[in-house]
């Protein structure tokens, strides 16, 4: 069963619809025994750094999630904010991250060459797949991804890079995997089949997981 | 990979999917259900999804239908339409709808716009203006499904919501919805060239040709139509259609 984290910050519909599509079964739940539990976790958000981490911390749910995804090493699915929670801060803010990845967040910042480029950097783009693992590849040669942000992750470890997307001159890193960590700035929610086929691959490694 | 979203943009009245004419004539053209099947199997960008009367009769949004809109749609749904209250978008939100989009409340209580991006964050508030010309051609921003005007003119009207924090900006034509005539360039460059938040074009696409133009003449980010998507020839016989993304790539130029 794969817990989706209901922390008060943005749309969990658009993944449990994925999901019962694909016929796997989810539960939304903001209740830390219900993530005690889980055989998989996915971090969904959409708002602001610090409000996030915050929302984390009053249901009580930051013990639980260190516990499952650091200690019984469950597969762990950020998404959008929720993998830029998995960092070590973000200049959007002041409160530390989760730090389960060696990564800042940081606004996008262009080069300044008077180009107007806008943010957030909202729409469909595509990815360039930095290593191989079941969840994300680039064997199809349209697959795009929807994105929708402001801030990015900048990964220090390189081998933590699972893809890297451009946008605005800017190259930032789109996807991240640490064992059984793994984020997408993208939302895969949103992605026709592209996405289904991420959540998909996350869905398998979770039936492979113990817990 | 193609840069710029291409949306249909949807108008719901009761339980049905219709079309208008300069916001009114609206005609039936099927279950909303359906039509976003449809879509979704063609793999659209992006879909805007309005309540056209949500607002006049003083009601909720239809939430029931809306979230089974919402499963059939595997990318960004942007719903607008009787969102009054902060509640009102927590709970589109939740059923998995992406952008709320706000109208009427922009004009008459912009402190709503800023409240709700600060609640959801900005890339989840949308608003829409609609545009009339006025006589002299001066343009006008309207309310109330085109029914009341605001005094504000869309270059201002644009600036202000940008600083109250929404996240983008769907700019629709009353007088070419529905026309099929072509997008008013001259509104749409003035706009997108006021502000830095991605505007959306919508009102009077006709054909694949004005997309294009609306992207290099007035450099929006985005294109909405509806009579485009829905109606086949010049009867405007109702088939629900979207463009191949190689048709598109043409079309647009990338």
């Amino acid at each position: 069963m794969i817990t989706i984290v209901d922390y008060g910050m943005g749309n969990l519909g658009s993944i449990r619809n994925m999901l019962a599509r694909i016929g796997v079964p989810s539960i939304i739940s903001s209740e830390a025994h219900a993530l005690s539990t889980a055989s998989a976790i996915i971090l969904p958000g959409v708002g602001a750094f610090d409000r996030a981490m915050e929302n984390l911390d009053e249901r009580g749910l930051l013990p639980v999630l260190n516990d499952r995804v650091l200690g019984a090493k469950v597969p762990v699915l950020g998404i959008c904010l929720g993998m830029q929670l998995f960092a070590l801060d973000s200049e959007e803010g002041t409160r530390p991250g989760l730090g389960w990845i060696d990564a800042h967040v940081v606004r996008f910042s262009f080069p300044a060459d008077g180009v107007r480029r806008r943010l957030p950097h909202m729409g469909w783009n595509s990815v360039l797949v930095r290593k191989q693992s079941d969840i994300l590849d680039d064997r199809y040669e349209d697959s795009r991804y929807y994105f929708v942000h402001n801030y990015h992750v900048r990964c220090r470890t390189t081998e933590d890079i699972l893809a890297a997307t451009e946008y605005g001159g800017v190259e930032f890193h789109s996807a991240v995997l640490k064992a059984n960590i793994m984020g997408t700035q993208f939302h895969p929610e949103k992605s026709h089949k592209y996405g289904m086929r991420l959540l998909s691959g996350f869905a398998r490694l979770t039936a492979g997981a113990t817990g | 990979m193609i840069a710029t979203r291409v949306m249909p943009c949807l108008l719901l009245k009761g339980q049905g999917l219709v079309k208008t004419v300069r916001f009114s004539q609206p005609k039936y053209l099927g279950d909303p259900r359906n039509a976003v099947k449809i879509f979704n199997e063609r793999e659209v960008d992006e879909l805007v999804l309005l309540d056209i009367t949500a607002t006049s009769e003083k009601r909720a949004p239809q939430f029931k239908l809306i979230e089974e809109i919402v499963s059939e749609a595997f990318m960004p749904v942007a719903y607008g339409g009787g969102l009054r209250t902060l509640d009102d978008i927590k709970r589109v939100l939740s059923l998995g709808v992406e952008k709320a989009v706000v109208c009427t409340q922009a004009i008459e209580n912009p402190a709503f716009v800023e409240e709700a991006a600060r609640q959801f964050g900005s890339s989840t508030i949308c608003v829409c203006m609609d545009v009339k010309r006025r006589l002299l051609g001066r343009y006008e921003v309207f309310s109330r499904s085109g029914q009341r005007g605001s005094g504000t003119d869309p270059v201002t009207f644009a600036k202000r919501v940008e600083a109250l924090g929404a996240g983008e900006l769907i700019v629709n034509s009353i007088d070419r919805d529905g026309t099929m005539g072509g997008y008013d360039i001259e509104l749409l460059r003035s706009v997108a060239a006021a502000v830095d938040l991605p505007v959306i074009a919508c009102g009077g696409a006709g054909s694949l040709k004005d997309l294009a133009h609306a992207v290099h003449d007035a450099h929006v980010s985005a294109v909405a139509a509806g009579s485009l998507f829905v109606f086949q020839g010049r009867h405007r016989a109702v088939l629900i259609n979207f463009p191949s993304t190689l048709e598109l790539r043409q079309a647009l130029n990338q």
